[in-house]
């Protein structure tokens, strides 16, 4: 393994984007931010913005709008950049699936690295879907 | 010649700096975290951070101009250490150093922030025009103080404007922090300095929440990591200069190099902590901090250090 893909072990920062989502995996990220769960010990941070993102977080249900949005986005992150399809209208569509303006699920747009299923994950959960994009 | 650039990329510049700047950037966080009930990054997050920046690609700006874009960064980064050097090498070597070179030091310490204003307005971007707008206002607020203070050592000091004569002065008579007038210097310094490393009650530069990290929006990959870099080096120059115009400078014998850990460390807890305890400020509320409370008490300092309070 060289320096670099090492580093961007150790560091890898997240960029949060929020589909239709309904709020409740959004709060359940910055659950991981607080003091009991800390992601930061892996040396995660929330950045604001794509450019500086090696983590791009998907929640949420992808609607027909927001589709050329998530690929917009993901075109406009700087390579290697990880997926992750978050909660289960991230990976499936969830309750959703079967919707109007569902626009399907994050796999059928960009290519995802890890799924963390769940409505919404545990901290716990979220925490195991990092050793497995870690360890990967 | 060789030995110019031993201490411009070594020691006490580039390398030496990055270093310092990483470590006290890691204790940064490291408070931060502890003041927040958490366990913190681990000691060499900085490096890895940087190491990944590199690693990264790095996009350009399709509307703008990218040899500018990209230069920005680089002037940055080189005014840093040339001002590092300049605040270090006459604490390290006693008698080196020119006649003026605080001024100069005054002005390499603010061609970080002005370079990253010309890089986000060269990128293009609304939002990063935004912050280049807000940064040259808090320049303009805090710059005044700064030099208001600079002005009040150089009275202390027997009106001399070199780095050398200053240290030598409070080895004789005293760190000037132990006066009153140099107690409110230490207050009014200490706020300067978190403005111009953009820590967060004057963070709305790129205040990440609202205009996404603003002036640094578009830099990626080893563009970024160039500015992380000048961000750290700046960390570790600004405490080492507010050490070495009132706590009496570096020493390297001893128990001094204790003690000036102490002193770096004393002034990294305080910044953390004014940092940690705030919220961002508007602007306005930045400018009338610095304009009217900041400026009276540099004022009545430079009235005290007349009269040789």
């Amino acid at each position: 393994m060289s320096l670099g893909s090492y580093c961007f072990r150790k560091s890898l920062w997240v960029f949060h984007f929020g589909g239709a989502s309904c709020n409740n995996c959004d709060i359940e990220i910055l659950d991981c931010l607080t003091s009991r769960y800390d992601i930061e010990r892996f040396g995660m941070q929330l950045v604001g913005t794509i450019r500086h993102a090696d983590v791009l977080l998907v929640s949420g249900s992808i609607n027909r709008k927001c589709r050329a949005r998530l690929l917009k986005v993901y075109n406009q992150a700087p390579k290697p950049i990880l997926v992750v399809a978050f909660g289960a209208c991230g990976c499936t569509g969830g309750i959703f699936a079967e919707g109007n303006v569902f626009g399907g699920p994050v796999d059928t747009i960009i290519p995802v690295d890890a799924y963390i299923p769940g409505c919404p994950p545990k901290p716990e959960a979220i925490l195991a879907g990092i050793v497995k994009l870690l360890n990967k | 010649m060789i030995k110019d650039l031993f201490y411009f990329l070594i020691f006490p510049g580039m390398i030496f700096s990055v270093l310092m700047g990483g470590i006290l950037s890691w204790s940064d966080r490291k408070i931060t975290a502890r003041v927040q009930f958490r366990k913190g990054p681990p000691f060499l997050q900085p490096f890895y951070d940087i190491g990944k920046l590199f690693y990264k690609e790095t996009i350009l700006p399709e509307h703008g101009a990218r040899l500018t874009f990209l230069a920005a960064p680089v002037f940055a980064l080189f005014s840093a250490t040339l001002a590092n050097v300049f605040i270090l090498l006459p604490s390290i070597f006693p008698g080196s150093g020119f006649k003026g070179d605080l001024i100069v030091v005054f002005y390499l310490l603010t061609i970080p922030s002005l370079s990253y204003i010309i890089g986000s307005l060269a990128s293009g971007n609304p939002l990063a025009s935004l912050g280049a707008s807000r940064e040259i206002k808090l320049i303009m607020s805090y710059e005044l103080t700064f030099i208001l203070a600079l002005a009040c050592i150089v009275i202390k000091s027997g009106m001399s404007l070199s780095i050398s004569d200053i240290i030598a002065a409070q080895q004789e008579g005293g760190a000037f922090i132990g006066s009153v007038s140099g107690v409110l210097l230490f207050i009014v310094i200490l706020f300067v300095i978190q403005a111009k490393l953009a820590l967060v009650p004057f963070d709305m530069s790129e205040a990440e929440t609202e205009i996404a990290h603003g002036v640094f929006i578009e830099y990626s990959g080893s563009a970024y990591a160039i500015i992380k870099m000048a961000r750290y080096i700046m960390l570790f120059t600004l405490p080492s200069l507010m050490m070495t115009l009132l706590m009496g400078g570096f020493s390297l014998s001893g128990f001094g190099i204790l003690w000036s850990i102490l002193k770096l460390v004393v002034i990294l807890l305080l910044i953390t902590l004014i940092r940690n305890t705030n919220p961002r400020l508007r602007l306005d509320q930045a400018m009338r901090f610095f304009f009217i409370w900041m400026n009276l008490i540099a004022v009545i300092a430079i009235g005290l250090s007349i009269i040789k309070l």
